[in-house]
Order: structure tokens, then C-alpha cells, then sequence
């Protein structure tokens, strides 16, 4: 199981205003923390029309973007976050596959 | 759909030669493409058109990276001494660090390019900038799986410039210098203005050369103008063949230093006009250009020597032997002496270094010994270009140039040079070497005398301490000119004489 059973989540959404893919993607992303993180998270909604200036210190691209602020390492995933797996590998909350794990031999 | 009806108005950038190549600079308030294989210069041209309208118009721009993190770029242009940092202390330059993301990132559904529409918009509102680069769009498509999503993008930040009334160069990278125009095709979306840099590797000598390939309802020059990038002078754009032919002819006659050669050549040289000395090698070239100089010197006027075959030492030395004092007019700052390996740079390094040289030290008189030495340099399209772009520039200025060009064989016959430059000079003086009866001898000829009359004879001149002297008019020799003189019969000369004498 991942390390971080104790840890508390913070997660950044970075939106682009009220349009029904930011909500999806909120919507998604509360629904993934909930059942996975219980209520060890902290989930903070941005919306850079409103504060643009975030979105140029976070260097955000694309919209929409969550960055896994802790615990470290810091992480991106863009997208609706419609794709579950996708979403949890990049909380690292999936147990990575023994064969990554494993160095080539010295 | 964007067509307005309203004319395009052009905006200088200041980027020299940048605005005759385009005739007037890039179209207000729309966007140009600038594709170039890597190391090109599209980085410092857009660089140099915020500085350039920074600081010369009083304008204030923007510069989105997208490739390089902004420290990095600002320290490889720093180079160029724009102060570009001050720039943005005061506000009149924003960067805006768009480089692909060091964190590794997921996608997880769909998204667009929002955040980087708005961070743009941000900037510009924030500035209140007029200009705006983005280099380069085509990264996009290395930092995005989603290649459709992208396009459209790119398609929604040009409308966005657009609206904002933002004149912008975004750059795309290009694989071939004569492939397609970029890579994923970013032309499609940039419809107005589209410039191609090249970088191309020719005869073990780098070339730039910038190309507008198109331009929205315009004219412009067309094909490819060589170009230099220079600190701090930045981008130097030598238009060459565009530099149009409007030279007023002078009628003032200047003297050769010698008063055979100028009645020879019909009263002396035209003060503008452009001077070929042909002829082998030891064949007295470097003396009749070093009598040209001293000339000049004794005069007063100013002149300018360029040597790409001798050292500044060897060329005072061989002045003195002929009792002409090169160092004390140095000194008096009226004879300028440049002395360079043809080899130390590329052709339109050599020809902007000349070019410059001219406009600070204004000189009445310009000699290049030899401008064959500069054949060697490069392709013989370039070498022609180098000298239209030489001789046009000097017949601008009013400066009379003479041009020592070395034959191949000892005996004369064509060069390369004279092949190209012949039609290009106003006046072409042929020295050659004449055998009789098994002597060596020397003999000069005037074979072209724009707007002149001048002297059909070929005569004889010696060297001797004192420098050059011009003797009497070969007879009984004929095909010297041809390199191959063979002397005539005396009955025939005889007979001919008493044709023509009395």
C-alpha cells in the first residue's frame, strides 16, 4: 500500500470559470478524495479568470490543472480528470508495478 | 472571416534592413510567423523586435517563452549588451515563462489551453504592450499529447491577439532549410505574414539568410537577403540587389595619381565611379593602388584601404620604398589602413564590417586589394552578391573605389572576379606582363571608360623607386590583352607605318 496513509492531501484546482468542464473536473476530483483519502485532503478551487496573476505563478497551461501541492513530490495532472487510474497514479496513490520498482543490475 | 476592410497599416521595427526587406516593417496590429531550423536566430530577431520598439518607438511588449525558462533566455541574449533587464525593471518589458513543465504531468480528459490564453492576456494587460512575442508556438504540440486540442488553441491565442489589437511574431521550429515551412504546419493558422530564417552550411561557411515568403495584401522584396547577427547591433539584414540604382552620376574628374593613367583614361577617374585594376601576380597592382591611396592622401581626402593579401607592417614598408610616408597620413587620420584574412569571417560579415567602416570614417576613396582574394571565400553566387552589395554601397556613399582583382595565370586571361564584376565597375585597367625577344615587360591598358573616351593603346610601364612610370605605346606587338603577345614582321609593321604615318 502507498506510504502516505497518514498524510493529509493538499490539492490545487486550477479552473477557468463556471463552464461545465470545470465543474465536471471539481466534481470528479471530490468524488476520487472521498473515497479514496477519507477526509485527508484539503482541496482549494481557483479560478484564474478571476486571479490571473495564480495562474502565471503556477505557470498553469492548461485548464483544467491540479497540482498535488503535499505531500511531495509535486504533481500535475490537466484534463476533467474523467480517468480515474490516470488521476491516482498521479496522486502516486496507486501501488506502482514491481517491474518499475526493480533496478537493472549493477 | 478577420478580413477588414481597413488597409494594413506597417509598423517599422528598427531591426536593421528589416523594414526595406518588408517596405515598411510588419502589418499593425496582426501576427507573423517567423520558421527557422534550430539556431536560425528566431529567439534573438523577436528579442530584437521588443528591444527595437522598446526602445526606439516608446512602445512596450511582451516576450512568452515556451522552449527555454526566461532566466535562461535573458542570459543568452544578454550578450547582446540590450540591457534588457533594466527593460523589465521598469516595466517596459514582461516576460512570461511559458517553458514545458519540469513536474511530470498526467492527462487525465479533456482541457484546453486556457491558463496560457490568460497569463498572455494578463501580461498584456498589465503592460499595456503593443508588441508581443511568442517563441516558439510549435512547442505546444511537444507539450501536449492531444495534438487536435493544440491546433485549435493555437488558433484561439491568434484571435485573441487579434482582438487585443497586439502586433505579434510567434515562431515555429522548421526540420529542412528547403522543406516544408514548420513543423505541425503553424502557417495554416498565421495567415498575414510568414518569414523564413535559414541557417545553411555552404562551402564550410555558416549563411543566414531571411526570406518573407508572404505577406497579406503587400508588397515586399522577395527571396533570400543575407543577414549577420552582431552584438550589439543585433540583426543586420544586407539587402543587396534591393538597393536601388538611383547613384547620381558625377562628372568631376579625380586624378589617379598618375598623369598618364588619367589621360589615359580621359581625364581622370569619375569621383564615384568604381575602378577594376586586373592583372597577375607582381604584375604592379598593389603599386598602382598604393599611387591611387597616396593620392587621395596628398589631396586631403580621406582613404580607406582594405588588405586581405598583405600585414598592415608589409604594405607601410612597400609604400616607403617608394618614398610615400603611409604612417604620418595615418597618423593625420586621413588614411585609414584594414588589414584581414578574407577567411576571418563570412562574406556578409566582411561586406557589413565595410559597409560600416565607410559610414564613420567617410573616406573620398576606397581601395580593396584584391577583391579575388574574397573569391575563395564562398560560392560564386554569394561572391557576386557581396560585390553588387559593395559596389552599390560605395557608389551611394560617392566613394571612387578602386578594386585590384589577380589573374589566374601569369599571362592574364579571365578570372572569376573580373567575370562578375566587369559589368559591375565603371572602368577596367589591365596590367600585364609582355614577352619580347625573350624580356619580360610590363604593359597597362584602359579596355572600358564609362561615359569617357579613353586611350585604346596599350603601353608600357616600368617600376622603379619612385614608384610607377608610364612609357610609350607597344608597337610591333600584338594579342597582349590575350596573354599570348607575339611580335609582328618588320616588313609588315613597315608597311603599316607607311599606310597610316603621313
Amino acid at each position: 500500500m502507498p506510504m502516505t496513509d497518514y498524510e493529509t492531501y493538499v490539492l490545487k484546482l486550477f479552473v477557468t470559470g463556471h463552464t461545465p468542464r470545470s465543474e465536471r473536473a471539481i466534481h470528479n476530483l471530490r468524488r476520487i478524495c472521498e473515497r479514496e483519502l477519507g477526509g485527508r485532503y484539503e482541496m482549494v478551487v481557483i479560478d484564474i479568470l478571476e486571479h490571473p496573476q495564480s495562474a502565471e505563478d503556477e505557470k498553469i497551461l492548461a485548464t483544467p490543472t491540479l497540482i498535488k501541492a503535499l505531500p511531495l513530490p509535486l504533481r500535475r495532472i490537466i484534463g476533467d480528470l474523467t480517468d480515474k487510474e490516470k488521476v491516482l497514479l498521479g496522486l502516486d496513490l496507486l501501488p506502482v508495478p514491481t517491474e518499475l520498482l526493480s533496478c537493472p543490475a549493477e | 472571416m478577420h478580413e477588414n476592410t481597413e488597409a494594413l497599416i506597417k509598423m517599422p521595427t528598427g531591426i536593421e534592413g528589416f523594414d526595406h526587406l518588408t517596405m515598411g516593417g510588419l502589418p499593425k496590429g496582426r501576427t507573423c510567423l517567423i520558421a527557422g531550423s534550430s539556431g536560425s536566430g528566431k529567439t534573438v530577431l523577436g528579442m530584437e523586435f521588443l528591444y527595437r520598439g522598446i526602445s526606439r518607438f516608446g512602445r512596450k511588449g511582451v516576450f512568452v517563452s515556451m522552449e527555454e525558462r526566461t532566466p535562461d533566455i535573458m542570459r543568452n541574449v544578454s550578450r547582446m549588451g540590450w540591457g534588457l533587464h533594466d527593460m523589465v525593471a521598469r516595466g517596459q518589458l514582461r516576460l512570461v515563462d511559458a517553458g514545458p513543465d519540469p513536474i511530470p504531468i498526467e492527462e487525465s480528459g479533456t482541457y484546453d489551453l486556457s491558463g496560457l490564453l490568460v497569463r498572455i492576456e494578463h501580461a498584456v494587460e498589465q503592460s499595456g504592450a503593443e508588441l508581443l512575442v511568442l517563441d516558439s508556438i510549435g512547442s505546444l504540440f511537444d507539450q501536449f499529447d492531444n495534438v487536435a486540442v493544440v491546433r485549435r488553441e493555437i488558433f484561439r491565442i491568434i484571435d485573441a491577439l487579434r482582438n487585443m489589437g497586439i502586433t505579434a511574431i510567434l515562431t515555429a521550429e522548421r526540420l529542412d532549410e528547403y522543406g516544408r515551412i514548420s513543423r505541425h504546419g503553424v502557417e495554416e493558422f498565421v495567415s498575414d505574414t510568414v518569414i523564413i530564417l535559414r541557417n545553411v552550411l555552404k562551402e564550410e561557411k555558416c549563411r543566414r539568410t531571411i526570406q518573407v515568403l508572404k505577406m497579406r495584401g503587400d508588397t515586399h522584396y522577395k527571396g533570400e537577403y543575407p543577414f549577420t547577427i552582431n552584438a550589439p547591433t543585433g540583426i543586420s539584414i544586407l539587402p543587396l540587389s534591393a538597393r536601388e540604382l538611383k547613384q547620381s552620376s558625377s562628372t568631376t574628374r579625380i586624378s589617379f595619381g598618375n598623369q598618364i593613367l588619367d589621360q589615359m583614361a580621359g581625364g581622370g577617374l569619375f569621383r564615384d565611379s568604381i575602378f577594376l585594376v586586373s592583372g597577375p601576380t607582381g604584375g604592379g597592382k598593389t603599386l598602382l593602388a598604393t599611387t591611387f591611396a597616396a593620392e587621395g592622401c596628398r589631396r586631403g581626402e580621406k582613404v580607406l584601404l582594405l588588405a586581405y593579401e598583405e600585414s598592415h607592417a608589409q604594405l607601410l614598408r612597400n609604400a616607403q620604398s617608394w618614398g610615400l610616408d603611409f604612417q604620418k597620413w595615418e597618423e593625420d587620420g586621413l588614411l585609414r589602413v584594414m588589414c584581414q584574412y578574407p577567411e576571418s569571417m563570412g562574406l556578409e560579415d566582411h561586406l557589413l564590417l565595410i559597409q560600416r567602416e565607410i559610414e564613420k570614417f567617410r573616406p573620398k576613396r576606397l581601395i580593396m586589394d584584391s577583391v579575388s582574394a574574397m573569391e575563395r571565400m564562398a560560392h560564386v553566387r554569394f561572391f557576386r552578391e557581396f560585390v553588387i552589395g559593395l559596389t552599390s554601397f560605395a557608389k551611394q556613399e560617392e566613394v571612387c573605389s578602386l578594386f585590384t582583382s589577380t589573374t589566374p595565370k601569369l599571362s592574364g586571361g579571365d578570372s572569376v572576379t573580373e567575370a562578375h564584376i566587369s559589368t559591375i565597375t565603371d572602368a577596367i585597367l589591365l596590367l600585364r606582363y609582355v614577352e619580347i625577344n625573350g624580356i619580360l615587360r610590363r604593359g597597362v591598358a584602359v579596355i572600358k571608360m564609362r561615359g569617357s573616351q579613353h586611350d585604346k593603346q596599350i603601353r608600357e610601364f616600368t617600376i622603379d623607386d619612385q614608384g610607377l612610370h608610364i612609357g610609350k605605346p607597344f608597337t610591333n606587338v600584338q594579342n597582349i590583352i590575350l596573354g599570348i603577345p607575339s611580335a609582328t614582321m618588320p616588313s609588315e609593321v613597315e608597311q603599316l607605318g607607311a599606310m597610316f604615318e603621313d
